[in-house]
């Protein structure tokens, strides 16, 4: 019955089994990890949807509590517009940065990228800072997390995105070492690239943050 | 019986709401013992854990233990440890149901019953987190893990860390809901534990937090074990595999997975939001300052609805592997199985409303979630002819895995219509949160997923270990499970109608008496098939010689059988080459033969402990944080993220299988049985 349904043999017969040496035919050490770095990326890529999708579930829920003020304050009340405007352009310019660094690592110079890859880590702790401040400044206004649904939204969503960047930025001085160690190897070079991909990922989510949350926030 | 303490349970947590710097809640008051129930629970579980530790000491079990089974990668060990889990976990979750069926037996016939209010809330909210999270699912992604690999002819999975990382991590958040059975309590609150009860104002103690924690952590691994199988599908099939030449079960585990990762992100989500109301003080979920309760149930079946597809999906591509191989024929329809797979995963995903029709969100959403609804009732009955008609003018041979299949076949189509029943948005005002509701979800449940775990493990355990399953405690456990489930849920079904409605723990009239009696009969039948399925497995361990089969004892169709069973650890010692559906099947009837020569060095990753000791900071940083153990908590979750990074300077992941190795184990070619499983 299968013979029926089955296509003709190819020519030269059935060869059920992959007999030739996958590894070792093009006689360069790391090819056979170039199956795996894909793999690798894709599964990232995957990893960034699913985060995707905790933001998104902040976002729907900001939007269903952002206008719940509990008869305390407002954005128009809370939010220094400028300062949130200065910080959004040191995570732009951190992403830029990050772009030079790959660029660098793409033509293996190992010092050139080093150097972007600390400016990047500049950029994002000082864009930290300025969140740190903020929710400091927040807190001695009495505008805490618990202080109404709409406050309780906006710090676990602009909170959840600073943990990120906190930690990609701890990422980044953990792949500055190893590649101080290691040197821009195979496996480094898909590390710096998966670290890309998280950081200009968090910065297309604060533009979010950014468009949704203050400047939304503020003109309504 | 009811006992004086009952209001004591509810209130213990509160009597320890100064925490000390040191000890956060914890006390000598946390400790549920003055109920009998549990202190004897406790102490039967403390003598069978001492037994069991040192029954490992005498044999000097811990060694291999760790090397070869807890730090394994190997996906087929992680398969295996994964339903070990589940068995584990299934009898605990059937222990708290026959509790419910016995008080409830009792509470009906006039009697007072012995489980205190308090407590029979807690026991039903745990026997559905348990059920659901820590049976069913590690059942499920253990199939996945062990036999989708070697159906598409690949060595491992793509992230072989992140799985043994990912069953760890489920494991923690079972060790912790099985802590809450004796230290503290766990939620009172059903098992999705809808705010405000859930609040902190209305379930003040660590029930709540254990419920929360277990969960938040055991979600982390579910994702990563998600995106790791997805990688792994769309990767590394065998050469020749293109998408429409994989076993239907490799497209169930597909969409299972894409579903996984496309929803436990949203549960994760969600269930963080209630921890920070119920830590931070925030009010996403409360009733005061603008929190909006109604928005978590939404967001909860969310995640929710695919969940139920998450664990029903494989479970049918199991059976589409079991009905073709043991009808001697192939699947009937296979296209149309694929894209029904696939309407499923969409359409699962725009269903969840009705789960709260009764919330009031007016007729024009009712309807469209309503006719959502009853729309998945297509491909699913497509899937139901594909059987049937794949069964027609086969060669039936009613093995044990066939009459699991033809069983499951009887008993879901019931809970199918009834599930189209309640998609009516009128009818579901009548029937919401009734006895009808706990019978639909428990018969589509039993009915399509357990039958379908016990078909599966029949199926591919003489793949696993080279020998069979015992057929005599097999059938005691069929007919156990069958007829105890009709017996244990019909009467639940009448009830509903009668307007019964579900966690009630007492009752005023004696005229459903008979019909709890009914169901707890059942209810005692399906312990039989529960027992009978453990005396199963030890009897086929004990009588595994007289047991033992060949490499491919059904007449197999896909790649897995094409290899030695139990596999070697590579799998595959030649990558097979696909050129048609069902390829093994093919390649018997092309009469392929296996190479004896031309072996090559097989690339192969290490064994790691750094999933465990993370899983196991984890583990004790929920419990600190359950227990407001600040100090505790920061130091796990510093030692964990520490061990982490550390696990990234270890570049020296991978090794080479010398060729010579492989030839000597090839030569072998033994399906003999490895000495401990």
């Amino acid at each position: 019955m299968t013979a029926s349904l089955a296509g003709p043999a190819p020519e030269g017969g059935y060869q059920f089994y992959v007999t030739e040496d996958p590894h070792h035919h093009e006689g360069h050490d790391d090819h056979d990890e170039h199956h795996h770095e894909t793999g690798t990326r894709l599964g990232f890529w995957i990893y960034l949807m699913s985060d995707c999708l905790i933001f998104g579930i902040l976002f729907a829920v900001h939007a269903v509590l952002g206008t719940s003020y509990a008869a305390g304050p407002s954005p128009a009340d809370l939010f220094e517009i400028d300062k949130i405007l200065l910080s959004t352009f040191f995570l732009l310019f951190s992403s830029i940065t990050y772009g030079f660094a790959v660029i660098n690592m793409q033509q293996d110079k190992q010092r050139a990228m080093m150097l972007w890859l600390i400016v990047t880590g500049l950029f994002g702790g000082a864009f930290l800072v300025m969140e740190v401040l903020e929710f400091q400044h927040l807190w001695h206004l009495g505008a805490g997390p618990g202080a109404s649904a709409f406050l309780s939204s906006f710090w676990i969503l602009v909170g959840t995105h600073g943990l990120h960047v906190t930690c990609g930025s701890i990422w980044l001085v953990v792949l500055l070492v190893q590649v101080q160690m290691h040197g821009l190897t195979h496996e480094n070079k898909r590390r710096i690239m998966c670290l890309s991909l998280f950081w200009h990922f968090l910065d297309l989510i604060w533009i979010g943050v950014f468009s949704f949350v203050y400047l939304t926030g503020v003109l309504l | 019986m009811a006992s004086p303490t009952a209001s004591t349970a509810a209130h213990g947590a509160d009597a320890v709401n100064t925490t000390h710097w040191f000890w956060g809640k914890l006390g000598w008051d946390i400790f549920p013992f003055y109920d009998p129930i549990i202190l004897g629970t406790f102490i039967g579980t403390c003598l069978l854990g001492v037994a069991v530790v040192g029954a490992i000491t005498y044999f000097r079990l811990w060694g291999y233990l760790w090397k070869e089974w807890f730090t394994s990668i190997d996906h087929k060990k992680i398969g295996i440890m994964y339903m070990i889990l589940g068995v584990i976990m299934l009898v605990r979750g059937f222990a708290d149901a026959l509790l419910m069926r016995l008080h409830q037996a009792l509470a009906s016939a006039g009697y007072v019953g012995f489980l205190p209010a308090y407590h029979y809330d807690q026991v039903f909210t745990v026997h559905g987190v348990i059920m659901i999270f820590f049976v069913a699912m590690p059942f499920v992604t253990g199939f996945m893990n062990y036999v989708m690999p070697l159906q598409i002819g690949a060595r491992d999975v793509a992230f072989p860390f992140l799985n043994n990382f990912s069953f760890w991590l489920t494991v923690s958040g079972a060790v912790l809901i099985m802590i809450s059975l004796f230290v503290g309590e766990f939620a009172a609150t059903g098992w999705l534990a809808y705010p405000p009860l859930s609040g902190l104002t209305f379930s003040p103690g660590v029930g709540m937090d254990y419920y929360l924690w277990s969960l938040n952590i055991a979600g982390i691994g579910t994702t990563l074990s998600g995106i790791n199988l997805v990688v792994t599908l769309v990767k590394m099939r065998a050469p020749g595999m293109t998408w429409m030449k994989m076993p239907v079960f490799c497209w169930t585990t597909l969409c299972t997975n894409v579903l996984i990762v496309a929803t436990f992100p949203v549960l994760s989500a969600t269930l963080a939001l209630l921890t920070a109301d119920r830590y931070l003080g925030t009010h996403f979920f409360t009733n005061e300052m603008g929190g909006n309760p109604m928005m978590y149930v939404n967001l909860i079946w969310i995640w929710g609805h695919p969940e139920v597809y998450i664990l029903t999906l494989p479970i049918f591509g199991i059976y589409s592997e079991i009905v073709p191989t043991f009808c001697k024929k192939r699947l009937f329809g296979y296209t149309s199985m694929v894209y029904a797979t696939c309407v499923i995963m969409i359409l699962s995903y725009i269903v969840w409303l009705h789960h709260f029709f009764t919330m009031g969100a007016g007729a024009d959403v009712n309807s469209f979630f309503g006719i959502t609804t009853m729309i998945i009732s297509i491909p699913t009955g497509a899937k139901l002819f594909n059987w049937l008609f794949t069964m027609y003018k086969g060669r039936i041979h009613y093995e044990l895995p066939m009459l699991w299949t033809v069983a499951f076949m009887l008993t879901f189509v019931v809970g199918g219509m009834t599930g189209v029943l309640l998609a009516v948005p009128p009818a579901d005002y009548v029937l919401h949160n009734s006895l009808f509701l706990v019978a639909h979800f428990h018969n589509v449940i039993i009915g399509g997923v357990v039958f379908g775990i016990f078909a599966g493990i029949n199926y591919w355990w003489p793949k696993a270990f080279g020998f069979k399953l015992h057929r005599g405690w097999g059938l005691v456990s069929f007919w156990g499970w069958v007829v105890g489930f009709w017996f244990a849920f019909m009467p639940l079904y009448i009830l509903g109608l009668m307007g019964v409605t579900r966690r009630l723990s007492q009752f005023e009239d004696t005229f459903y008496g008979i019909y709890f009696l009914i169901a707890l009969v059942g209810a005692l039948m399906i312990g039989v098939g529960v027992l009978a399925f453990v005396m199963q497995i030890v009897v086929s361990i004990w009588k595994r010689e007289e047991l033992k089969v060949g490499d491919d004892p059904w007449g197999g169709r896909t790649l897995e059988w094409s290899t030695t069973s139990p596999p070697p650890y590579y799998n595959f010692a030649f990558s097979p080459r696909v050129y048609e559906l069902d390829s093994w099947h093919h390649m018997k009837t092309e009469g392929a033969a296996r190479p004896t020569k031309g072996f090559v060095p097989i690339h192969m990753p290490h064994y790691t402990s750094s999933g465990i000791v993370i899983s196991g900071f984890m583990t004790v940083m929920g419990f600190a944080l359950i227990w407001h153990v600040w100090w505790l908590a920061a130091l796990t979750f510093f030692a964990s993220l520490v061990w982490g990074i550390a696990h990234t300077f270890n570049y020296n992941r991978d090794y080479y299988v010398p060729a010579e190795e492989v030839r000597a184990i090839e030569a072998a070619g033994n399906t003999s049985i490895p000495a401990a499983e």
